[in-house]
């Protein structure tokens, strides 16, 4: 198990007027290697429960267990924990403060206390793997385009090497280009390193499309959990929470309730292009 | 964490000190405060006293917030009462031990400074506790305004006010948010000596640097696109106005100027 | 009807400098750009980073000057240092970041800032205020401090700083791209009803093509000029040109261009869900 999750909760404030339950007892397991989407509106948890995942906070209540460690634990180093589970913030790019591109990403792999050829190895492995070529390495970060800089920040989280990697809405306010390429550099991540990723995402089309499993937070608690065919068939409990499903899940919906015979658990506009087409010509 | 601290603490109420214009409570402050340096004997801080009691009593405002900032300032009344009971030559010495004497005039001195600072964090209090901190700029700018021809830039310190009373809660949020993303990739803010924790600043500072410029750029622009152009033509939407309560205000603060003076010689 | 905006040959240049300081590069953000946008339209620009839409934008409230060429506002050229604050009080303009927009800290003083600087009488900027603030909706949130509000709301209360300057035009700078799908609605919802019950010009520009499915009209921009301008039916159909420009189309009109692929015979002028669902039902009663 990657993660565990067993009854936390996790309360701001308490004793305080402004006390506030910001998760309220959740149970999760997480399997290695697993990809995961969670969605869920602004103020539903979601950012709570992600700092659990290494240790930036702690449960107020229950406990948490991040690959076999429990955080809980007195003796624990959480600089430990924070290196086998990286995270990236949303816009990550605002961290960026090193005078090169180079120096930056070697922020991280450096206080994790490794040997200057290690360092050197893994910042330029982690810098192929977000696609910003060796020309780039001695400049500046600041002169970089929004996605590059993105991409650098991204960069130096991987260079930990991280076996869990946890992604706060990693695509929020690029283009679609932009969106894609990140996306697409975090799939083939998941795939050819096979570790852990959790992808926190407000676009339903962008997660149907990538995760095997689908994690639903509201007011503080796991509403819905499982694969995204599984989830998304809720559409009404879903947008009772502000959230939807993805778009062609309602045409095809719409088409079922006309009595076609068309499957309502596509996920992807080219799926359902293929259902429709197939039923259209079976009709011949 | 970080996100605790308020600054400016102000205790919403609807009382007749709120409702007074900032511009009285302002000037009324600082003759209050004149007046507490003015008075050199007790009775005198008999009178202030009972003045305190009664404008706590208006303002609806919980005595404990009052005492609160005394808490913050208990270190300088403990010290400024020690000086003055060793330092103050005298000729009644009730006490002595080598060089240092505890003179009658020492422990009288000692308390009208305690009082004097007691009653100063007090009185002010009662102005931020009472004063939202829109109303106490437009009063300092609107108090600032006849000095504008000495070149006191009236208009662009409340403004000024006026900003980092917006931002300061957003740019601690801010340092937070970078500083949670920096210990995610391994950074220690907390231990080591003196050069070490200095030098582990720098992925929090810079960061944070860059942001507060890009908000004060993106900021400028947004003011410029909505027509600001400083001070010059400007009107405001709320205007400061003397009502008859204020001119109570005015005369009371009057007479205690008056009785504090008189205290001097009774 | 009267244009709001009319540019002709629009050139803005700027330079990158070398470490000496001399001119390294000029890049050209707007090149030649013609455009006319008629009072009361709904118009969303589309584009990938770096197209030129945001300064264009910019040119519209003079914030940025033309290098070459002409912008006229209703008429007043932009590079005409006297038009200035009038060119500014009738193209008012909502930005992408709704913190670094929002001056005072409290919700009405920052609505009225707008006409405080125009030197608007005391009366009738309460006035103003009241209903600005009452057309976003927000009157409620009338003496709160913008800190606790949702990135929807604080675009809202931008919007309701421009709307107290009574311009005829709005120009929204990604006024969208840091918020949650909640916040994309209620601002979207916001702009379209502005465009209908007040008539106001709106100019938005915008990453998510689903914003502008009930446009009156779509602009893409791509190098700084305009390459597709039409009724949105008319743009989104054009998905191989759109996708070549790193663009998205609403997903109807992806699943026809699918289907199309597939060798169905559908047309890609579709760009709303229920239209779609009916357009397959035809099609199969018609088989």
């Amino acid at each position: 198990m990657a993660i565990i999750f067993n009854g936390v909760s996790h309360v701001y404030g308490e004793g305080s007027p402004f006390k506030r339950v910001a998760i309220n007892n959740i149970n999760l397991h997480i399997k290695k290697g697993e990809f995961i989407g969670i969605i869920g509106h602004t103020g539903s948890g979601k950012s709570t429960l992600i700092q659990h995942f290494n240790g930036l906070l702690k449960p107020t209540e229950g406990e948490v267990i991040i690959l076999g460690k429990n955080l809980n634990d007195k003796e624990l180093s959480l600089k430990e924990i924070r290196q086998k589970v990286g995270l990236v913030f949303q816009y990550p790019e605002h961290q960026l403060f090193e005078t090169t591109i180079f120096k930056d990403v070697a922020f991280g792999p450096e206080n994790m206390g490794l040997s200057k050829e290690e360092v050197d190895k893994r910042v330029r492995e982690a810098l192929e793997m977000v696609g910003i070529g060796e020309d780039m390495y001695d400049k500046s970060p600041f002169d970089l385009s929004g996605g590059q800089k993105r991409r650098v920040a991204i960069a130096g989280v991987l260079a930990m090497k991280p076996e869990i990697l946890i992604l706060d809405e990693p695509t929020a306010g690029l283009d679609p280009r932009g969106r894609d390429e990140i996306l697409g550099q975090i799939q083939k991540l998941h795939k050819s390193l096979g570790i852990t990723v959790i992808l926190v995402s407000h676009s339903m089309e962008d997660i149907a499309k990538l995760v095997d499993r689908i994690i639903v937070m509201y007011k503080g608690r796991i509403a819905l959990d499982g694969s995204p065919a599984k989830v998304f068939k809720n559409d009404k409990e879903l947008e009772k929470m502000g959230l939807a499903a993805p778009q062609i899940m309602y045409i095809m919906k719409a088409l079922r309730k006309k009595g076609l015979e068309v499957p309502v658990d596509v996920l992807t506009v080219e799926e359902g292009a293929k259902a429709i087409a197939a039923l259209l010509k079976s009709q011949k | 964490m970080i996100r605790d601290i308020t600054i400016g603490q102000y205790f919403p109420a609807e009382s007749w000190i709120h409702k007074l214009d900032p511009r009285v409570k302002i000037m009324s402050t600082l003759i209050f405060i004149i007046a507490l340096f003015v008075a050199n004997r007790y009775i005198g801080y008999l009178f202030t006293f009972i003045f305190m009691a009664t404008v706590i009593y208006l303002s609806k405002v919980p005595v404990k917030y009052m005492l609160k900032g005394i808490k913050a300032i208990l270190v300088i009344i403990i010290l400024t009462v020690a000086l003055n009971i060793f330092m103050t030559p005298g000729e009644k010495v009730l006490w002595s031990y080598k060089s240092i004497n505890i003179t009658a005039e020492g422990l009288y001195i000692a308390g009208i400074m305690a009082l004097r600072l007691i009653f100063l964090i007090i009185g002010s209090s009662v102005l931020t506790l009472t004063t939202s901190p829109i109303q106490l700029t437009d009063g300092l700018e609107k108090l600032l305004n006849p000095f504008k021809k000495i070149g006191i830039p009236a208009h662009e310190i409340a403004m000024m006010m006026t900003i980092a009373l917006r931002f300061i809660p957003i740019l601690l949020e801010e340092t937070d948010k970078i500083m949670k993303a920096q210990m995610a990739r391994g950074a220690d803010f907390e231990s080591g000596g003196i050069i070490k924790r200095a030098k582990s600043l720098i992925p929090l500072l810079v960061p944070l640097f860059i942001s507060a410029f890009r908000r004060a750029d993106e900021l400028a622009m947004a003011m410029e696109a909505r027509c600001y152009r400083g001070g010059e033509n400007r009107t405001r939407m709320k205007q400061l106005k003397i009502k008859k309560q204020d001119y109570v205000a005015m005369v009371s603060i009057g007479l205690f100027m008056g009785i504090m003076i008189v205290s001097r010689f009774i | 009807m009267k244009e709001i905006v009319k540019s002709r040959g629009l050139i803005y240049e700027y330079y990158t400098h070398n470490e000496r300081g001399e001119i390294e590069a000029t890049n050209r953000a707007l090149d030649r750009l013609d455009l006319d946008i008629k009072q009361g339209e709904f118009v969303v620009i589309l584009g990938h980073n770096g197209s030129g839409k945001s300064t264009l934008a910019k040119h519209m409230n003079a914030i940025l000057h033309p290098t070459g060429g002409t912008l006229l506002i209703k008429g007043m050229d932009t590079k005409d240092e006297e038009n200035l604050w009038d060119i500014r009080q009738t193209a008012g303009m909502v930005f992408q970041n709704p913190d670094n927009q929002i001056i005072a800290a409290i919700v009405e003083e920052d609505v009225a800032f707008g006409p405080e600087n125009l030197g608007v009488e005391p009366g009738e900027i309460r006035k103003r205020v009241d209903e600005a603030v009452a057309a976003v909706q927000m009157t409620e949130y009338m003496t709160h401090s913008p800190n606790l509000l949702s990135g929807g709301q604080k675009q809202r209360i931008a919007i309701a700083g421009v709307l107290a300057m009574k311009p005829e035009c709005i120009i929204l700078d990604e006024p969208t791209a840091m918020l949650d799908p909640l916040g994309r609605k209620e601002v979207l919802e916001t702009v379209y009803k502005l465009n209908k019950e007040e008539n106001i010009t709106i100019i938005h520009i915008t990453h998510y093509m689903e914003e502008a499915i009930n446009a009156d009209r779509v602009i893409v921009m791509d190098h700084g000029q305009i390459v597709m301008d039409g009724k949105p039916k008319e743009v989104f159909s054009q998905v191989d040109k759109l996708k070549s420009l790193g663009l998205d189309v609403p997903p109807a009109t992806e699943l026809a261009y699918y289907m199309q692929k597939e060798g169905i015979d559908i047309s890609t002028e579709i760009i709303s869900i229920e239209e779609m669902v009916d357009k397959i039902w035809q099609l199969y009663l018609t088989e």
